[in-house]
């Protein structure tokens, strides 16, 4: 995203550049090039922009399927927002309420970040400081393949693995639970936590460690007091990353969760989230209907809460990028 | 789990199908075969509980008679019938007997609707292979799933503490509110203007109920026959508390002691035309009915 932000600007500026300079080949350079040359350029400029057009047009369809509950007599906002009563289909009383479903990607969301920060950034910091050649190398690709497996994979193995482990290990009754789902996006979200503070721990400059060195530091000393503090802005947007992976993700958190309308009470409750719900309904919501409308309204708000964490890691990379 | 998906890719494999056909009758015409290569399309609309075993159907069927082409819609049973008499459809899938008033209505369009027993669809009650119950009753069942049932915990029905179970409290297991099996299961034991209890485990597929009922002692849960593995149990069903109950078998959905079934039904005009009736006849036969078993359902009784 701020790498095409940057590509922008530059290709315009040297596109206003050419339109000043006068008709007419360069000379000793010919037409054609020129012509591939400024066709390359268009095609550039089209990729960069075309990704607003679509987030824009993505986000235009959405509000387009779903803002007309809004305006509808048997919708209320309070209600959509702060009852836990999700009954869409109702015979008698339709209600839509998705308070236990913005609960339950919250503490899915919440565990699985208890779970990934520590491991992540420990995992970075190990990766970063600690380890080297062979190692390294090893841990890295590891790392990478473990981001490479595909989240119904992971669903799977929330199923077959986790349920019987987690029923047998903590008693409890259901293995499809908070517990279960936040696990799986734990280990889903590490990947890019330890990628991308792996890459903010790096950029903090040599000197900065022969000068810890230098002043009689252990090792641990110069990650906790110079280290880290010095790459806190990489690594909180490693954070804020990892957060928007698990808001999202669907596939596993519906096969691992339980899926079942619930405030939880307990990490041994099931949940059911938002992105699950969309996932489990939309296909047999008859277009246009209410239950149709509401689904798309859930998409709007899940739309606002990336957006939310996106822009707050974009921040704060660009405040790492200032102040480095 | 896949369902929708599923469906919409065989819908296209459909319309694939379709091209393909039509291709292949283009050809056959400009040969001068005019007779042998006609290209026949049957619209099937109803039932959402039918829309799987229809696909099935249609597929099986495209494969032995490629000129006609089968396609299905769900919707419901009332729009089934609607398309019917609209003239939209040459069959209606129904998973209920024609109410009166549509038949007034039909009458009124100096139509005779024909009525084709095509299988039964009937609901089995599981739980885990350790638990001791035996028998349930609609009433009972109704109290554990209604919003404000009263009966939460295995000890109100008597059936003490199960084994490998970590508390006593029944676990839930339903289906994603827009499936035919939630609908029907809402309509017949919950009661139609009643509303389930929230915090069921909502699972995607008739197979994922009775797959995490096997895996969870505590858990109950409701599917079609079809689903039995021999990792659970199947409970005996009774109307009222201590009634007769009786264990749901291709026999006891037939002779309509097991009260949680019903009769499938397929409509059609009252003439219909000859590939109609062909794919009909072809349905009730025993190609037919094999896959009403595979799909999860009671197929007719033997003649």
């Amino acid at each position: 995203m701020t790498d095409s932000d940057a590509a922008i600007p530059r290709s315009t500026t040297r596109g206003k550049t050419r339109g000043v300079r006068p008709a007419g080949p360069l000379p000793g350079r010919p037409k054609w090039q020129l012509l591939v040359e400024t066709g390359f350029e268009w095609l550039i400029r089209f990729c960069g922009v075309s990704a607003i057009v679509f987030v824009f047009g993505i986000f235009f369809f959405v509000l387009r399927e779903g803002v007309g509950l809004l305006f509808s007599p048997d919708f209320s906002l309070t209600e959509f927002l702060f009852s836990t009563k999700w009954y869409p289909t109702s015979m008698s009383h339709v209600r839509y309420g998705v308070l236990a479903l913005m609960v339950g990607t919250a503490s899915v969301t919440g565990l699985s970040m208890a779970i990934a920060v520590p491991f992540g950034l420990g995992a970075a910091i190990f990766v970063s400081e600690f380890s080297s050649g062979r190692t390294k190398e090893t841990l890295k690709v590891v790392i990478e393949l473990l981001a490479a497996i595909p989240s119904v994979v992971w669903g799977f193995i929330g199923i077959t693995v986790m349920n019987p482990l987690i029923q047998e290990t903590f008693h409890v009754p259901v293995g499809l639970n908070v517990l279960n789902g936040a696990t799986l996006l734990a280990l889903m979200s590490v990947p890019i936590m330890v990628s991308i503070g792996e890459d903010a721990l790096k950029a903090v400059p040599d000197s900065y460690r022969e000068a810890a060195l230098a002043m009689g530091a252990t090792r641990w000393q110069t990650v906790y007091r110079v280290l880290v503090p010095a790459a806190r802005n990489g690594l909180l947007a490693a954070v804020l990353l990892g957060i928007g992976r698990a808001v999202g993700e669907t596939m596993a958190v519906l096969m691992a969760t339980g899926h079942a309308v619930n405030i939880p009470h307990s990490v041994f409750d099931p949940v059911r989230t938002l992105t699950a719900t969309i996932a489990a309904e939309l296909g047999e919501a008859s277009v246009g209907s209410g239950h149709y409308q509401v689904l798309f309204l859930i998409g709007i708000l899940l739309f606002s809460i990336t957006f939310v964490v996106n822009l707050a890691a974009d921040l704060v990379v660009k405040g790492a990028r200032g102040q480095g | 789990m896949t369902t929708p998906l599923s469906r919409k890719l065989s819908g296209l494999f459909c319309a694939a199908l379709l091209c393909l056909a039509v291709s292949a009758c283009g050809k056959k015409k400009a040969s001068g075969n005019s007779s042998a290569g006609e290209h026949q399309s049957i619209q099937n609309i109803g039932s959402d509980t039918m829309v799987n075993l229809a696909q099935a159907w249609a597929e099986a069927y495209a494969k032995l008679v490629p000129t006609v082409s089968v396609e299905v819609s769900g919707g419901g049973s009332g729009v089934g019938i609607a398309a019917l008499l609209n003239g939209t459809a040459d069959v209606a899938n129904c998973s209920r007997k024609m109410e009166p008033e549509e038949l007034k209505r039909a009458k009124a369009k100096g139509e005779d609707p024909q009525e084709f027993l095509v299988g039964y669809d009937g609901l089995a009650i599981y739980v885990h292979k350790s638990n001791p119950l035996d028998q349930i009753s609609l009433e009972e069942l109704s109290e554990i799933y209604r919003e404000g049932g009263p009966v939460d915990h295995w000890a109100q029905l008597g059936a003490g503490t199960i084994p490998g179970a970590k508390s006593d409290k029944i676990i839930r297991v339903s289906r994603q509110n827009n499936s035919g099996t939630f609908h029907y299961f809402r309509e017949l034991v919950v009661g139609s203007h009643a509303d389930f209890k929230a915090g069921s485990l909502d699972m995607n597929g008739s197979k994922d109920v009775v797959e995490l009922v096997a895996k969870t002692p505590g858990a109950i849960g409701y599917s079609g026959l079809g689903y039995a593995t021999p990792d659970v149990k199947i409970l005996k069903v009774s109307q009222k508390k201590g009634g007769p109950a009786v264990l749901p078998s291709i026999a006891t959905v037939h002779d309509k002691s097991y009260p949680i079934s019903r009769p499938l039904y397929m409509y059609t005009p009252s003439t219909p035309p000859p590939f109609v009736k062909r794919y009909i006849d072809w349905i009730v036969s025993d190609a037919g009915q094999k896959l009403v078993v595979s799909s999860g359902y009671v197929p007719l009784p033997k003649k």
